[in-house]
């Protein structure tokens, strides 16, 4: 009998790609959405994009394995990724800080409840349509940057841990968004023209503040510089994000001014120049490593943000916390974002990273 | 495996149900002419053919889309003077629903093997109350209440008594004008006739108010074109209800032997009175398992089953009807329901369990 693996199935043509060519290369494939939210109707009836967890896009992914002749199941996962991730997601911002709900759902939900599910199904691995890579030699798994850098998605896995990693295929990390589109059409997919989802998957229409106020009461707060002068008011610090300029409302005439510091405790945003911004070092904790973690010292590639240029620093990892120092100093850092370390002599290569806490001023040079 | 979701259509009602789906048919049954003559002289035939199969007279049956539709007609329709029906925590969705459109509705709680108690229905009981709804045998856990004993009180009462008689129907032998009741919903694809179709019995006496209006079909009690092809399938496959009774002997033979090859593993228990339940179901919680797991364990390994009722499938929210029999919630995530039907066998039965013994162990392994 062939070898059993489960598609992580969204309805969207990268993951039903994933599907079509899993099936061709001759493996018992199951696809399976997850059930993880139930969009506002209200918010339903404006979006006209795909989103990964729309009722739509479960039928969509039911069509998509009628289509290839596999077994197709929902598994509700609504409470778990409520707990895991949206709650989750409205406390960062209520602590002053930069949610990273994909990476959450990754480690929390794909890569620990789905996985765990696959393998009690019999399953040998479990699939998805992640553009990364993993090469396995001599019985470990590496992760790796897709070779479709526009599409990397490196970055939202750096928390699996290496048994999961052992377990999991990334089919579409060697391809081209345009190859799997190829694909799509030439497996006849009925959803090969489906647009690309873009937002948060609870949040379509891209309105964080929103969906933080339908879940909390915002408390106002004041804006001020960072010597304490009060320059204004603000409607709650879930607003901001570190390096933000837009939305600051203050008055006509002030110098252009960024975000540079959120006091969750006492609701205050601190405003300030550009070069306030910039940072030369952070501190992590909560890591997970997939390669060694790094000794002290080690020079790295490191990513603060998706999408962000990989840039070189040092790192040291001791304790449960990891000190990062960039080459040059870094703009606007977010706590709360994950930071990811990539090797320094193999720069596609995941290490691992960990969750921003701080950063480190750029004129500071003492560490904790 | 999963009889209680829907049975497979008999060949008899495939072929009555044939004689209507050819081109150029099928009539209209309320046309004067010969052609809807003929079409009417196939919706009376059923009609005889499930009022037999009931026990009721011709007349005292109402064709509907199905049971939902009927619940809703029983409960809406009967609530026209009293405003207030009293009802159980372990109904059908659809009575829950209709029922929460009146202006007062009691919902009974069971006990913990899923029986309802006399004593509060006695007290739930008012000036006001138009309507008792009862479900006869749990669709879940196949759980039987005790008719005679809520009939009789209810008539002490002078109040209606409704009986959601879907899985009961075909399953337990009975005459519903012997018994002390006053509606009684039935469908079709329960007992292995077509889906579209379902039936209440009303007795003769009873007056209730249409819920679909603007024509003089069913004798004005239900407005729409008859679905001919559905009620004469319906029909047919009522004509083997005889048949089904008869075999529900070996069939709880068979539920017996499936509980006797799960009960050895560790952690396996029985939901739902294990003597006062219908011959063919079996609702079994397993320890550490989630039951929607091991649906799809099984559907792998081509055993159908369900975790609950088909229609509450997909939420993982435990089982309404586990839950009002104090289920702890870990438990009724856990439950599967095994529904038997006519056509397996004792070599399917040994089967079913191999796999079930296979899947339960191999999620533990991996959880």
């Amino acid at each position: 009998m062939s070898e059993r693996v489960v598609v992580a199935m969204s309805g969207g043509v990268d993951s039903s790609v994933v599907a079509g060519l899993l099936v061709e290369q001759g493996y018992d494939v199951v696809g399976i959405t997850m059930h993880l939210s139930d969009v506002p109707q209200a918010v339903l009836e404006q979006d006209q994009q795909g989103t990964c967890c729309a009722p739509d896009d479960a039928r969509d992914a039911r069509r998509v394995a009628a289509h290839l002749g596999i077994p197709h199941y929902v598994v509700n996962y609504k409470e778990h990724f409520r707990k895991a991730v949206m709650d989750r997601f409205v406390e960062d911002y209520q602590r002053g800080l930069t949610p990273s709900p994909c990476v959450r759902c990754n480690d929390e939900l794909k890569f620990k409840t789905l996985l765990e599910r696959a393998l009690s199904l019999g399953a040998k691995y479990l699939a998805t349509g992640h553009y990364a890579r993993i090469e396995r030699k001599n019985g470990r798994s590496d992760l790796h940057r897709a070779v479709y850098e526009k599409k990397d998605q490196s970055y939202f896995l750096f928390g699996a841990t290496r048994d999961a990693l052992d377990k999991v295929l990334f089919p579409l990390g060697g391809m081209t968004k345009e190859e799997v589109r190829t694909h799509a059409s030439r497996l006849d997919l009925p959803v090969a023209n489906k647009p690309e989802s873009q937002d948060i998957c609870f949040v379509p229409d891209g309105d964080y503040a929103g969906f933080v106020e339908r879940h909390v009461t915002p408390k106002p707060g004041i804006i001020e510089d960072d010597e304490g002068n009060v320059l204004g008011e603000h409607g709650g610090i879930h607003r901001y994000t570190i390096g933000q300029r837009r939305g600051l409302g203050l008055p006509g005439g002030t110098p252009k001014k960024f975000v540079i510091g959120i006091s969750a405790g006492d609701g205050r945003i601190v405003v300030g120049s550009d070069d306030d911004l910039m940072a030369s070092g952070l501190i992590a904790d909560r890591c997970n490593w997939i390669a060694e973690p790094p000794a002290k010292n080690t020079p790295v590639m490191a990513r603060c943000r998706h999408r962000s240029v990989p840039v070189p620093a040092v790192a040291s990892f001791e304790g449960d916390t990891l000190e990062l120092r960039f080459d040059s100093p870094f703009r606007a850092v977010a706590p709360g974002q994950a930071v990811v370390l990539y090797d320094a002599s193999d720069a596609t290569r995941v290490l691992g990273g960990g969750w921003i806490v701080r950063a480190i001023a750029a004129d500071s040079a003492v560490a904790t | 495996m999963d009889h209680n979701a829907t049975t497979p259509l008999a060949s008899d009602a495939a072929e009555a149900m044939r004689q209507w789906i050819v081109p150029g048919c099928p009539q209209n049954a309320s046309s004067v002419h010969t052609e809807g003559r003929s079409a009417r002289d196939a919706v009376e035939e059923a009609r005889e053919a499930v009022a037999a199969a009931l026990g009721g007279r011709a007349r005292e049956i109402i064709f509907t889309s199905g049971a939902t539709e009927a619940n809703h007609l029983a409960i809406r329709g009967a609530l026209t003077e009293r405003s207030h029906v009293v009802t159980t925590a372990v109904e059908h969705p659809s009575i829950l629903a209709a029922s929460e459109q009146a202006t007062h509705r009691t919902i009974l709680p069971v006990d913990g093997a899923g029986r309802l108690s006399l004593d509060p229905l006695a007290e739930a009981i008012t000036e006001q109350t138009g309507l008792v709804s009862i479900v006869w045998a749990n669709n879940e856990t196949g759980v039987l209440q005790d008719i005679d004993g809520i009939g009789r009180l209810c008539r002490e009462h002078g109040v209606p008594l409704h009986l959601d008689a879907v899985q009961a129907f075909g399953r337990l032998p009975f005459r519903a004008h012997e018994l002390p009741v006053d509606m009684l919903t039935v469908s079709g694809h329960k007992v292995y006739g077509p889906q579209g179709v379902g039936a209440l019995w009303v007795r003769t006496g009873l007056s209730i108010a249409p819920q679909l209006t603007g024509g003089h079909q069913e004798r004005g009690r239900r407005a729409g074109t008859e679905n001919v092809a559905g009620i004469a399938g319906f029909g047919a496959a009522c004509r083997r209800i005889p048949a089904l009774i008869e075999d529900q002997g070996r069939i709880a033979a068979l539920r017996d032997r499936l509980w006797r090859a799960l009960s050895v593993l560790k952690g396996a228990e029985r939901n739902g009175h294990a003597e006062h339940v219908l011959s063919n179901t079996l609702n079994v919680s397993f320890s550490d398992v989630e039951g929607e797991a091991m649906l799809m364990g099984l559907d792998l390994a081509g055993v159908s089953v369900s975790s609950g009722s088909a229609c509450t499938a997909g939420s993982l929210e435990p089982s309404h009807v586990l839950v009002a029999m104090g289920v702890a919630s870990q438990r009724a995530r856990g439950a599967v329901r095994f529904s038997l039907g006519t056509e397996n066998t004792e070599a399917q039965i040994d089967t079913v369990a191999s796999h079930v013994v296979d899947v339960v162990q191999r999620m533990r392994r991996a959880a």
